[in-house]
């Protein structure tokens, strides 16, 4: 006992903590963090219209049940040793035979921890704030059944310990993402939306459906542990095609390039909708899945290079979007492109980059999720209006909107000691840090990120809460109830302070330790490098640049109400760079080539071979159903001669 | 519970002779069979002296409550059977009781249960045997009768008393004994198949096509039974045994029994496979589930293909045990032949109740392919797949039941009748789909994880191809089994207002629950089934674990 304590004390530092069955109530009954909101979801569902009246706070107590649960396993999860805090939780066994044994488990990690608790802690807080947004919807069973249903699977997604599991909570969650997409079906453009996050998830997520096969078919298992603790025995070839296919299904989950243009038209969906799953959770499931595959990338660095390098264009392209976007949720939609991209980017990085990653997601996932729920009260307040160019003035009439608004704003364009600020600032500096001319391109193009964020947000600032009124007539604003304005103002709290609880003292980075390995090159945390580290000092000049640039174009002159014109950048950022018409061409006439070719040989051929079988059988039916006469006489003759077989082939031995 | 003596029948049972004392008998271990014995006098005395209103009641409690107290004496006696001991023979060797028996027993017995719910449905006032069954169909006699409500209450005597063959049948532990049990099972099976309310000479008809193919198929049996007996010296399984694993009887010994012993096997397994139904013995299945009333082929469908598959096992792994060599090819024809015939055949049926028949022969096949296998994986694999048919085929016929021509009319056998129920009863067809698609094999239900056990066991005992011809023949019925649904979901109804259905009352709306609710949680959550089927890698000797290798006392 005490020499494998050493062993595993000495051999923690590199490889991942050797996972442990689960103990104890808490963390061996941690199904219920799933099974809670899925019964919410099946109460909901089944219940039908005799749950109208109460649903709704069913379906907002159980995700509260579900996070109170998670902070018990997280005090649990603390109170181990760092390096056995990976906990097996065997759920459920289909069936075994022999060495195949085919069932569910979980795995409570620092990790899977973390999301857990984003999940809960901010699918709650928007869970309430549903509660005042939908009151006047009479669908609102159904869109918190979804909602319910969506948490389970997202928690399905990071509690997996096998990547079969883990791509089953994937489909889950895209399945929920389709239902509220389209929620308001009655909108012709929210079904067209939701049909086309549906389409553009299937590419990805054949990519990562391939790549667990791949993977089964390499290592025989598609457990984490055995994949990721058996690489050795795989080729870089192998390797590369599982890592790229991996950031295949991440660019599809995540909205990155070349897959990222279902983000936007999703926004079609209800404003929580937008907040919980396209801002704070799912589309952070693809960074999820490359920090959890991790050791595949370090082990096949063109992957990892690859993913660096869609994670920095991508952030680029989303930036440039969101600064051209007059509809709030869009520019927010491309806002969020552009911060996953950050994310991805230092996913890219290797173990230097995996803890910035996940606590900007973090951090991210409040900020962004306290923007859109602004945005929705913006537009609760506004008759549902979305065009910037008809806001203006608002801070006065909804004073907590704005000040809570605004503190995600200074967070995202990461004002210093804000929450945004302190996570990335991490990630440009692992990106300098990756060193080479590849760490001074990664770097730069987060620096020029960082002066866009700056840019975008300042004009949504400005656009909506300052200036004169460009309303519609009739337009009354007010500020929202206090179900959607409390969610509002507790993000807000965590979008200034949370930055600062994860990364001083690089707290956050060694708790993940034990899951994502640590960084190759140890240095102390200094408040005093975040500041003065040349990468710090730019950043804050980009920032303030890119602040300046937006008050002096749109604060400065009154904004048209209809847009103008605008020089060729403009025009492609306002056609999200043309990624509809790149699709079309590249993807959707080759396909409708290939899919008629395809369905010119199904019909003649492999519906010539099917259909002989099936007709071969059918004649045989048809003339071995004569031997059935009826006749008592003919069947007892049929008994003689099968008593003959029987003998017969019993005397073969003889 | 279990004494010394009879834990050890080897030596002490050797020659049974005839004295003047009684055998000891440990009634303890008897007592499921007992109960239901006792309850089918009971019901027979009832029938004589409780008035004509008041029967029905009784009767059904009898019935029921026979069937659930014996279902939890074997229960009782399956929580104190020692942990690592095979079981044991009781009264001179002829019965055992084991965990195969045990566990045999009490699904025939949960099975015949809702069997029982559903004989007990009335649909209007009507159950679904005849008025007076004595009455020439057509008559005026049997008009009068039916306007005067009479009802046959014998049904549930009859069936206490098959049930009562059924038990004893995968029990029994020697030829004698066997042959007792069979018949004991099938003479009510005879009657009851003949007393259908509707189509009647269609139903006599089937009855004494099933009497007469039974008849001459205990007639193989018997003299098959003679043969084994010439062989071994006795009828005993055991004794049987020791003489195969000796070469036969002492007489024997220097020449050449083995003709005698694999003519005596292959009798012997005709009788068996007929009573499961295999080709070319299968004959009888299709018109008889077709003739009889439609509760009396759900019981016939499940208890009685468990029963038979549990004597099939017990005789081919414990009495042939020892020349599984010489019957392997045998069963290897005739499960390829099962699966082969049977699936094609089904593929041209119009009457659902024939279909579903055939449907059967199939099953019978597959649960043949883990037969081959001759091992405690086999027999673990077989046994799920005949507990897990069981539940989904009498939900099925209980769907049948529902379905009619018109308003107060027949059972809609033909297929067409059933275009369109998807959309008038989306329940109904629901829950058949959910059967249909367990007969298929399809995942999360019980019929993919019974198909996978079977198969597995038979892929482990080298017989592949069997496997292949199996995986390929499940193929053929999932297209039938498709073509239903998608009958009931896409077509248009053949006449306007689609299907008639009657509402199905509580009785038959619980079969159906149950059939549904077996089929998918055996189909997600089949672990603690089969953990309780497949022996543990045991502690003990070597003998010791050869004694309990597959379950079986010897």
């Amino acid at each position: 006992m005490a020499v494998s304590m050493t062993d595993s004390l000495l051999a923690a530092d590199a490889q991942p903590a050797v996972t442990a069955p689960a103990e104890g109530a808490v963390l061996g009954n941690a199904w219920l963090l799933i099974a809670l909101p899925l019964i919410g979801a099946a109460v909901l569902l089944i219940g039908g219209k005799r749950t109208d009246a109460w649903g709704h706070w069913l379906a907002t107590a159980l995700p509260l049940a579900s996070f109170a649960w998670a902070v018990l396993a997280l005090v649990q999860l603390l109170g181990m040793d760092a390096h056995h805090r990976s906990v097996g939780v065997d759920v459920y066994t289909w069936f075994s035979s022999g060495d195949l044994e085919v069932g569910a488990s979980l795995l409570i990690d620092p990790l899977s921890i973390s999301f857990v608790l984003l999940i809960t802690g901010v699918g709650s807080l928007i869970h309430i704030y549903s509660v005042g947004y939908m009151a006047h919807d009479e669908r609102r069973r159904r869109f918190f059944a979804y909602l319910n249903l969506f948490v389970a699977a997202m928690l399905v997604l990071v509690l997996a310990d096998n990547f079969v599991l883990l791509f089953l909570g994937w489909e889950g969650v895209g399945l929920a993402s389709y239902l509220l997409i389209g929620f308001w079906q009655h909108k012709p453009s929210a079904a067209v939306a939701a049909k086309k996050a549906f389409l553009v998830n299937r590419v990805g997520d054949l990519g990562l459906l391939i790549a667990i096969m791949l993977m089964f078919s390499t290592f025989g298992t598609v457990a984490f542990s055995g994949v990721l603790g058996g690489l050795d025995g795989a080729g870089q070839g192998v390797l590369t095609a599982i890592g790229l296919l991996l950031l295949l299904g991440a660019c599809g989950k995540s909205a990155q390039l070349p897959l990222q243009s279902w983000l936007l038209d999703a926004m079609e969906g209800p404003t929580p909708v937008s907040a919980l799953i396209h801002a704070a959770t799912m589309v952070t499931a693809g960074v999820y899945l490359i920090v959890r595959a991790g050791p595949i990338f370090e082990a096949a660095p063109a992957a990892q290079l690859a993913v660096a390098i869609v994670g920095a264009a991508t952030l680029l392209a989303g930036a440039v979007i969101g600064c051209a976007k007059d509809d709030i949720k869009k520019a927010l939609a491309g806002s969020t492109m552009s911060q996953i991209g950050y994310m991805t980017l230092a996913a890219g990085l290797g173990p230097a980059g995996y803890a910035v990653a996940i606590a900007h997601l973090i951090t991210h996932g409040f900020f962004k999720a306290g923007l859109f729920l602004g945005a929705g009260s913006v537009m609760h307040g506004m008759n549902d209006e979305v065009d910037m160019r008809r806001y203006g003035a608002l801070r006065r009439y909804m004073p907590i909107t704005f000040a809570t608004f605004g503190l995600g704003y200074l967070a995202i364009i990461g004002f210093p000691l804000l929450s945004g600020w302190w996570t990335k600032e991490g990630i440009i500096e692992a990106a300098f840090g990756a060193g080479g001319l590849t760490g001074q391109l990664l770097g730069t193009a987060a620096l020029v990120g960082a002066a866009l964020t700056a840019f975008y947000m300042t004009r949504v600032m400005i656009m909506t809460f300052f200036g004169e009124k460009r309303w519609h007539d009739g337009v009354h604003p007010h500020e929202s109830p206090a179900s959607m304005t409390g969610p509002m103002v507790v993000l807000a709290v965590g979008s200034v302070f949370l930055g600062a609880a994860l990364v001083f003292g690089y707290r956050f980075a060694h708790f993940l330790e034990p899951a994502v390995g640590a960084p190759p090159e140890h240095h102390e945390f200094s408040l005093a490098a975040m500041f003065t580290a040349p990468s710090a000092l730019a950043a804050l000049a980009l920032m303030v640049g890119g602040v300046a640039l937006a008050w002096f174009m749109y604060g400065r002159r009154p904004v048209p109400v209809t847009a103008p014109a605008g020089n060729f950048i403009t025009a492609a950022a306002r056609n999200e760079l043309y990624g509809n018409e790149i699709n079309e061409g590249l993807l959707m006439r080759p396909g409708q080539v290939v899919t008629e070719a395809l369905v010119a040989i199904d019909t003649h051929v492999v519906n010539g071979a099917v259909n002989g079988v099936a007709d071969s059988v059918r004649d045989g039916s048809a003339r071995m159903r004569r031997a059935q006469t009826g006749f008592a006489r003919t069947y007892a003759l049929t008994m003689l001669f099968g008593a003959a077989i029987v003998v017969a082939t019993l005397a073969v031995r003889i | 519970m279990i004494s010394a003596t009879q834990a050890a029948p080897g030596a002490a049972l050797a020659a049974p002779v005839i004295t003047d004392s009684p055998p000891a008998i440990d009634y303890w271990l008897l007592a499921p069979m007992l109960v239901v014995f006792a309850a089918g006098v009971l019901a027979v005395l009832a029938e004589a002296f409780v008035p004509r209103p008041r029967r029905r009641p009784v009767q059904l409690l009898l019935a029921l409550g026979g069937v659930l107290a014996a279902f939890v004496l074997t229960l009782a006696q399956a929580f104190t059977l020692p942990e690592g001991e095979a079981g044991t023979t009781l009264a001179l060797g002829a019965v055992a009781v084991d965990r195969p028996a045990l566990f045999l027993q009490g699904t025939i017995l949960v099975l015949a249960f809702i069997s029982l719910l559903l004989i007990a449905e009335r649909h209007g006032g009507e159950d679904a045997f005849a008025a007076q069954a004595a009455a020439v169909p057509g008559s005026e006699e049997e008009r009068e009768h039916v306007l005067a409500g009479s009802e046959h209450t014998e049904v549930y005597p009859l069936v206490l008393f098959a049930v009562l063959g059924m038990l004893l049948f995968p029990a029994a532990n020697d030829f004698l004994t066997l042959f007792v049990a069979l018949e004991v099972m099938s003479l009510p099976l005879y009657l009851l198949c003949g007393i259908a309310r509707r189509r009647r000479l269609f139903s006599q008809e089937a009855a004494v096509k099933y009497f007469l193919l039974g008849a001459f198929s205990s007639a193989f049996f018997l003299f098959g039974i003679a043969l084994v007996y010439g062989y071994a010296g006795s009828v005993n399984f055991a004794r049987v045994d020791e003489a195969v694993q000796a070469g036969g009887a002492e007489i024997f010994q220097g020449g050449n029994g083995e003709p005698l012993l694999l003519l005596g096997i292959g009798l012997v397994a005709v009788g068996l496979l007929f009573k499961v139904g295999a080709v070319p013995f299968h004959n009888w299945k299709p018109d008889v589930y077709q003739g009889a009333p439609t509760p009396i082929t759900a019981l016939m469908a499940s208890c009685t293909l468990v029963a038979a598959f549990g004597a099939l096992l017990r005789v081919f792994f414990t009495a042939f045990g020892g020349s599984v060599e010489s019957w392997r090819p045998m069963l290897w024809v005739v499960a390829i032949l099962t699966m082969v015939v049977a699936a094609i055949v089904a593929v041209t049926q119009r009457d659902i109740k024939r279909l579903l028949a055939y449907s059967s022969v199939v099953h019978a096949g597959f649960v043949l392919t883990a037969v081959v296998a001759a091992d405690s994986a086999g027999l673990a694999g077989a046994m799920f797949y005949l507990a897990a048919y069981g539940f989904t085929t009498i939900g099925a016929f209980a769907v049948v039941t529902l379905v009619r021509t018109h308003e107060n009319g027949a059972e809609a056998g033909d297929l067409e009748q059933w275009a369109g129920l998807g959309r008038t009863s989306p329940v109904l067809a629901g829950a058949l789909s959910l059967f249909l698609l367990a007969f298929a094999g399809i995942p999360l239900t019980s019929g993919f994880i019974g198909k996978f056990a079977v198969f597995e066991a038979a892929l482990a005992a080298g017989a592949a191809p069997l496997v292949v011809v199996g995986v390929l023949s499940s193929a053929v019925t999932a297209f039938f089994y498709v073509r239903i649904i998608v009958l009931m979901y896409f077509s248009e109804p053949a006449e306007k207002g689609g299907p008639r259905v009657v509402p199905a009352g509580l009785l038959t709306g619980s079969v159906i629950s149950i059939g549904v609710a077996a089929t998918f949680l055996l189909g997600v959550y089949p672990t603690p089934v089969l953990d309780h089927l497949i022996p543990a890698p045991g502690g003990g000797t070597d003998a010791e674990v050869a004694a309990t290798a597959d379950g079986f006392t010897r």
